[in-house]
């Protein structure tokens, strides 16, 4: 509602500078009214960047150092503030078969590199006329809410490492050792830099294998993703509470610490 | 043989009719005076005598895949065995016929019952041996026939696969895109990007049919797939080739190294948010060639397969193996400064 329908904003997240440009100037020319205020290079400035913008429209290509694109429009979902109507989001991409058969699923916009002027003028005209929309109802619950269930479902359809065999005992090294911590006893995981804190009752342990690398081969009845950095084990959890802002958070047993809940997974806890 | 082809075996018997008419059709042209009609009985009852036994026979006993034909003695055997079965049985229905008919006229009792024998056991040896080596040589052919369209098959599977991996996609179209953004802002740098693709392309595509080349044209197919990199990613690319002129003309096999500098780019520099450098090394170690891969990129991750990273790498170490043995090797590690580092080790040539 604060946006003032004359002159959208949009951010481009593309890794390739002559590809950025080359975006920026098609716009010009395909919607001289749009006005690209920034152009980033990795996932992490995609967020930053948008956060600090808050656009109308997101460009992002899908491999990105640092996140992927849809990693990064799915932590932007999560940190978005209340009260202002979330981006129309473009996924660009050169070839990923997965992503773009994803994106035909849920009816994502995309575009292919090279993008060409006939499919950009297709986009920009589904763009302004859901930014039209927006102006009509214009607030974030109906314009979140689509972008949430598009990103929950596009993160588990577009594979970046292969399933691997369930995982039945991590092997930790401490020191010179290494310690086998059967899976069960962890409580919950938690990316953190490099690493991946691996936390259990009465101990904690650092494991380099990153978070995305371990979620494939954790079973997924037992091991729910609350948030982008955070696994925990269901049954580990003794309760979870909303507070007056609609953030949720979780408690377990055994051990003292509260867990945020993104609101990417906030659908996993309903009262049966 | 476990099951029985119906197909293949009516296709046999139809066959061995014709070669029974053809034969009794001989025989009627060599002895015009003799009624056409117990020829023919003949030749078709002692025919399909023998191939029953020989192509029923043949069921029981191991046979070879080559030709399905029961192996070593026991085949002979068994066509030895068909064609006296055959020409017993054949005769003895063949009798039963021709009087039950009466296709033989009055007065036409054989003149020489002993040539006729003599005749009729010739003609059934000779026609027996033929139709089974015929029948023998068919399948044999048919059998490399199908070993060789397989082979050809797999040939191409695995050059499909190669070419896959080599043309990646993602390379390929992103590439493109930028020669597209190129060629209205800067038509002369498009040009040369261009060049470089066209090289590299090139290369690729010949790659599988010669071995191996010179240290020099290694280098010079680096250096094209760098320099395109180097447009795509802008600064965020540094790279330093070093080949000391004396080892240039040292024997590499083809395209060894490109999975290897790929491999620094897409898994080492591109997740990388910053810039990196690529740096590539050959120098000599004794009888040794020492080439080293070296990157500043993200680097190994913990559970990541290390010693091999999908079909380019393990097709390195393969062919490092089938070319030089135990005398060639390959190593990876993270480097002290981020980063991963391949050397790889052969023997050079004096």
């Amino acid at each position: 509602m604060t946006a003032t329908p004359l002159a959208p904003i949009a951010l481009i997240a593309e890794d390739e500078p002559l590809l950025a440009q080359a975006l920026q100037a098609e716009l010009a020319r395909a919607w001289p009214g749009l006005q690209v205020a920034a152009i980033v290079g990795d996932g992490e400035s995609a967020v930053t960047k948008a956060l600090e913008l808050q656009p109308d429209v997101l460009f992002f290509d899908i491999r990105m150092p640092g996140q992927s694109g849809i990693d990064a429009a799915a932590q932007l979902a999560d940190e978005w503030p209340d009260g202002k109507p979330f981006p129309a989001l473009v996924f660009i991409t050169a070839y990923d078969q997965y992503a773009v058969q994803a994106f035909e699923a849920q009816a994502v916009d995309y575009l292919l590199k090279p993008v060409q002027p006939a499919r950009l003028a297709k986009t920009v005209s589904k763009i302004q006329d859901a930014l039209g929309k927006r102006g009509a109802s214009g607030d974030i619950e109906s314009t979140l809410g689509p972008a949430l269930d598009q990103l929950r479902a596009l993160i588990g359809k577009v594979p970046e490492v292969a399933k691997a065999a369930t995982l039945n005992v991590l092997q930790v090294g401490v020191g010179n050792n290494i310690r086998m911590v059967p899976v069960e006893e962890v409580l919950y995981f938690e990316a953190a830099d490099k690493y991946v804190r691996v936390l259990t009752e009465a101990h904690e342990f650092l494991i380099r294998t990153p978070l995305k690398d371990l979620l494939p081969q954790l079973d997924a009845q037992r091991f729910w993703q609350i948030h982008r950095a955070i696994v925990v084990r269901a049954d580990a959890i003794e309760s979870v509470s909303r507070d007056e802002s609609g953030k949720m958070h979780l408690t377990l047993r055994g051990r003292a610490d509260k867990l945020a809940v993104s609101r990417l997974y906030a659908h996993l806890f309903k009262a049966m | 043989m476990s099951r029985i082809d119906w197909d293949d075996m009516l296709r046999h018997f139809v066959q061995v009719l014709a070669f029974c008419l053809v034969i009794a059709t001989v025989q009627y042209g060599f002895q015009p005076d003799k009624p056409y009609g117990p020829l023919v009985v003949y030749s078709l009852f002692i025919g399909t005598s023998i191939w029953a036994i020989i192509d029923i026979g043949r069921g029981f006993f191991p046979s070879s895949v080559e030709t399905g034909w029961p192996l070593g003695l026991s085949g002979l055997l068994l066509v030895a065995g068909g064609i006296i079965g055959g020409w017993f049985v054949g005769n003895h229905v063949g009798d039963y016929v021709c009087k039950m008919y009466g296709l033989y006229q009055p007065g036409t009792a054989p003149a020489d019952p002993a040539a006729d024998l003599r005749s009729s056991v010739l003609v059934t040896l000779l026609a027996g041996c033929a139709g089974s080596y015929y029948f023998y040589s068919a399948n044999r052919s048919r059998y490399f026939e199908r070993k060789m369209s397989e082979a050809r098959k797999h040939m191409d599977e695995a050059r499909l696969k190669l070419l896959e991996t080599q043309l990646e996609p993602h390379m390929l179209f992103n590439t493109l895109a930028n020669l597209r953004a190129l060629i209205s802002v800067d038509p002369a740098r498009a040009q040369q990007m261009l060049d470089h693709m066209i090289a590299y392309l090139r290369a690729t595509l010949n790659a599988s049919r010669a071995t191996s080349h010179s240290l020099q044209a290694e280098f010079d197919r680096l250096q094209d797939y760098l320099e395109l990199m180097a447009i795509r990613m802008g600064s965020r690319l540094k790279f330093h080739l070093d080949l000391p002129g004396a080892l240039s003309q040292q024997k590499v096999p083809t395209l060894l190294l490109q999975p290897l500098v790929e491999n620094a780019i897409q898994h080492g520099l591109e997740p990388k948010v910053g810039d990196g450098e690529v740096r590539v090394t050959a120098r000599r170690d004794g009888a040794d060639l020492v080439i080293e891969v070296c990157d500043t990129g993200v680097g190994l991750s913990g559970l990541s397969p290390a010693n091999g990273k999908g079909f380019g790498m393990s097709q390195v170490r393969e062919r490092l193996a089938t070319l030089y043995g135990d005398r060639a090797s390959i190593e990876f590690a993270n480097n002290e400064s981020g980063g991963c580092r391949v050397v790889i080790r052969y023997p050079a040539e004096a």
